[in-house]
């Protein structure tokens, strides 16, 4: 089968660089995010070459680069592709990389490396990519032949968007770029073994699916990131209408099944909703779906829906029995699945179950204190979120607690409108991210949800935002601190603060224990993040007075070029519900 | 429950590119699984290389391994050999102190017994060659040990599933699921 978009083209010669960017115009790459250096020349100069069909974004750093194809890829479901230099250039992508290995993100990664004659000479900017790179890639090739170069691009964007998605890396060598050869563009692929699509899951366990759910009388729903890349949000919406069943999603399933819904137990795990955890404990049926059952879900494994007969479907057959083993493990499609089940399911009998769900949703709501006169983290989310309720927006997020409370109080009705590092919890995702988002829906609205701690972690990609004119919007929710490690230190170490601080050592919140109530401040704020925001050319302010919020989001919103507001919070405000590591839902922290 | 230690003999069909080993065996490294000996070589088809391993572990280890493995895009194919009926072999090359003199004979007469060859004969110690299943192996390194072992050095196990149950050739594969 050909995944190139043109019709196979006659034989011409180029140069390897050439080859790679016509490559990826042929897969209908549009956008992709690079930052040149000695090894990848001759690639950047090829993308000039093509320049009008294919956009160039030079990001700050090669990790915004990674993040930002990120963001491309999870926000369209295409490849997001992200290009560097050989050593410095490259081990700067790698925790992008590992990053889109855990949230299945399929992203091509191209790397410059030394030529073939001097690898493995310690060279300048020699890194051992591949090597770097094995265990966190799906797959990965370092091409020491041209005449590889058009075969190794194609299976390179078949296996990252086949099957289970993943970051695919091409290592190339400077000497290949360069040369030429006269050469096929669309070559058959050598894959004996890879299989891109689960077998076809047999009608029988249709039937036997559709039996256990019959026969349930308290059937749950656990829909994970598996719904949203494999682009069945819509079949599991016409189940959940079709059987009644309670739906909860994971992080990585956050946008499958619109809030609203009746039967929607928001989602689960550490600081999901507490009524969603209760409901999977008192369940006697748990349908996992695309999910993996992640020690942030789960807590303790062996306590985990333990009453529950489980069906878990996954695309990847390695995820089945792997932390919990299912009475019924099938290893297919989610959507396959879902379409079968939409034609034959029944309505279980389950009115006492639905009444039990939604009692325990109306008792144990996400909540916060609203009287609070000062802004508290949540309250600015939740305003934004009504504010841009009609508006076609997307969401992205660093990684602590304004991840959680993001996740908690912003509300998303479609698949891939919030985007979080789930998997790996990579802080400095949130701006790249949303740069990348931005540049695939170059006329919504791409808001950062971040911390401070986040934020600066790829802060240099303001400049991005600005010179290539992504106006994305910065919803900075800054408490000076690293605010999920001092919820820890309050928790379970005794309110000892342990570099959590992050404005200058001789403030005392940078040392001593810490007996400030919730909504204590820290004074003499630090850095001044207007004055870097409008440095880089954004637009930029500060709030603090709660009654000045609306007005202040109003003008972010309304902002042409991206934008940054600086909203002052608390640092004492913790994240609930919680369950601790390793706990059961019966050790969750309610308060 | 089954047994934790269980030791099983897994086989892998794999592509002949570069870096094969070096993936399946950080693969297996970094995700903890105990492996006892791998064997490489090439096979029949000069594209494709074959892998035995020893996997340590109970049913839900051997399971995790195999499907790990397939997950490997260059790996073509896994069959757990050990639940087939299989020939297995370990190759020995060991160095063993034997001054000319009853000793040497002593010596001559137990690697007769199991059926291995003298392949080098110095003025002290001679070189021996043994293959066979791996508790014939062990129990010939026990015989030695009194005689002071110099060197040792084995090939790990290979193993290859007997005629009427072979792995299909390659151009026959329709999955690589191991439960075929």
């Amino acid at each position: 089968m050909s995944t190139v978009k043109a019709a196979a083209t006659e034989p011409q010669v180029m140069t390897g660089a050439d080859i790679l960017v016509k490559s990826l115009v042929d897969h209908g790459v549009e956008v992709l995010f690079a930052y040149p250096g000695g090894c990848s020349m001759p690639l950047h100069q090829a993308l000039t070459r093509f320049g009008h069909s294919i956009r160039t974004i030079l990001p700050r750093h090669e990790q915004g680069g990674g993040f930002a194809a990120q963001g491309y890829s999870r926000s369209t479901g295409k490849v997001g592709v992200v290009m560097a230099t050989s050593g410095p250039g490259a081990t700067n992508l790698v925790t992008a990389i590992a990053d889109a290995k855990l949230d299945s993100v399929p992203m091509l990664c191209i790397t410059g490396q030394v030529a073939t004659g001097a690898i493995g000479s310690d060279a300048f900017q020699e890194t051992p990519m591949v090597e770097i790179c094995r265990g966190i890639t799906k797959h990965h090739y370092l091409v020491t032949d041209i005449a590889d170069l058009p075969r190794v691009m194609k299976e390179a964007f078949f296996i990252a968007t086949s099957g289970r998605p993943g970051p695919v890396l091409v290592d190339l060598p400077k000497d290949i770029q360069l040369s030429t050869l006269e050469i096929d563009m669309d070559p058959s692929m050598n894959l004996p073994g890879y299989e891109p699509a689960p077998p076809t899951v047999p009608s029988e366990t249709i039937r036997q699916i559709a039996a256990a759910i019959k026969s349930s009388h308290r059937p749950i729903l656990y829909a994970g990131g598996g719904i949203v890349m494999g682009g069945a949000s819509e079949e599991l919406r016409e189940f959940v209408r079709k059987s009644g069943i309670p739906v909860t999603t994971t992080i990585m399933g956050i946008g499958a099944i619109p809030p609203e819904d009746d039967h929607a137990m928001s989602w689960l795990g550490m600081h999901g909703a507490a009524y969603a955890n209760y409901a999977v404990r008192d369940c006697d049926l748990l349908i996992a779906l695309g999910v993996r059952f992640d020690d942030r879900v789960t807590g303790k494994v062996e306590a985990f829906a333990k009453d529950a007969k489980i069906i878990h479907v996954d695309i990847d057959s390695s995820e089945l029995n792997k932390n919990k083993q299912a009475h019924i493990a099938v290893r297919g499609d989610v959507k396959q699945v879902l379409t079968e089940l939409n034609k034959v399911v029944q309505k279980p009998e389950i009115a006492q179950w639905q009444d039990h769900c939604d009692k325990l949703k109306a008792k144990h709501p996400f909540r916060y204190d609203e009287n609070f006169d000062g802004i508290l983290q949540q309250h600015a989310i939740k305003t934004l979120s009504d504010m841009t309720a009609d508006m076609d927006t997307y969401v992205t997020v660093g990684v602590g607690q304004h991840q959680m409370w993001a996740a908690q109080f912003f509300q998303f009705r479609r698949p891939r409108t919030w985007h979080s590092s789930s998997g790996l919890g990579t802080m400095g995702f949130g701006l790249p991210a949303a740069m990348g988002v931005q540049a695939a829906h170059p006329d919504a609205l791409v808001i950062d949800i971040d911390g401070d701690g986040s934020f600066q972690m790829n802060i240099q990609e303001l400049a991005t935002c600005f010179c290539e004119e992504l106006p994305v919007k910065v919803l900075l929710l800054n408490n000076q601190h690293l605010g999920m490690v001092v919820q820890w230190e309050d928790r379970f170490m005794d309110r000892n603060r342990a570099h959590t601080y992050l404005g200058p050592i001789r403030h005392d919140e940078a040392s001593g224990k810490s007996n400030a109530d919730r909504f204590t401040y820290a004074e003499d704020r630090y850095p001044d993040y207007v004055q870097i925001a409008k440095g880089y050319g954004c637009g930029a302010a500060t709030v603090r007075e709660k009654g000045d919020l609306e007005a202040a989001l109003r003008e972010m919103i309304d902002h042409k070029g991206p934008y940054l507001l600086d909203v002052q919070v608390p640092y004492q405000e913790h994240v609930l519900p919680m369950i601790p590591g390793n706990m059961t839902v019966d050790d969750m922290i309610l308060e | 429950m089954s047994n934790p230690n269980q030791r099983h003999v897994l086989c892998a069909l794999v592509q002949n590119v570069p870096g094969v080993l070096a993936h399946i065996s950080g693969m297996l490294a970094s995700r903890g699984f105990n492996i006892d000996s791998l064997a490489v070589g090439e096979t029949e088809d000069p594209n494709l290389s074959r892998m035995t391993f020893v996997v340590v572990g109970d049913a839900h280890v051997l399971d995790q391994v195999g499907k790990q493995l397939e997950k490997i895009v260059t790996v073509v194919r896994v069959l757990d050999v050990s639940s087939r009926d299989f020939v297995e072999r370990d190759l020995l090359l060991l160095k063993v102190q034997a001054p000319a003199g009853p000793v040497r004979s002593e010596i001559r007469e137990l690697v007769d017994i199991f059926r291995g060859k003298i392949v080098d004969v110095g003025p002290e110690e001679i070189m021996v060659e043994i293959s066979g299943r791996e508790n014939k192996v062990q129990a010939f390194i026990e015989r030695m040990r009194p005689y002071g072992i110099t060197e040792l050095c084995r090939t790990g196990r290979i193993a290859m599933v007997r005629s009427e149950s072979r792995m299909p050739r390659i151009d026959q594969l329709a999955g690589k699921t191991a439960s075929a």
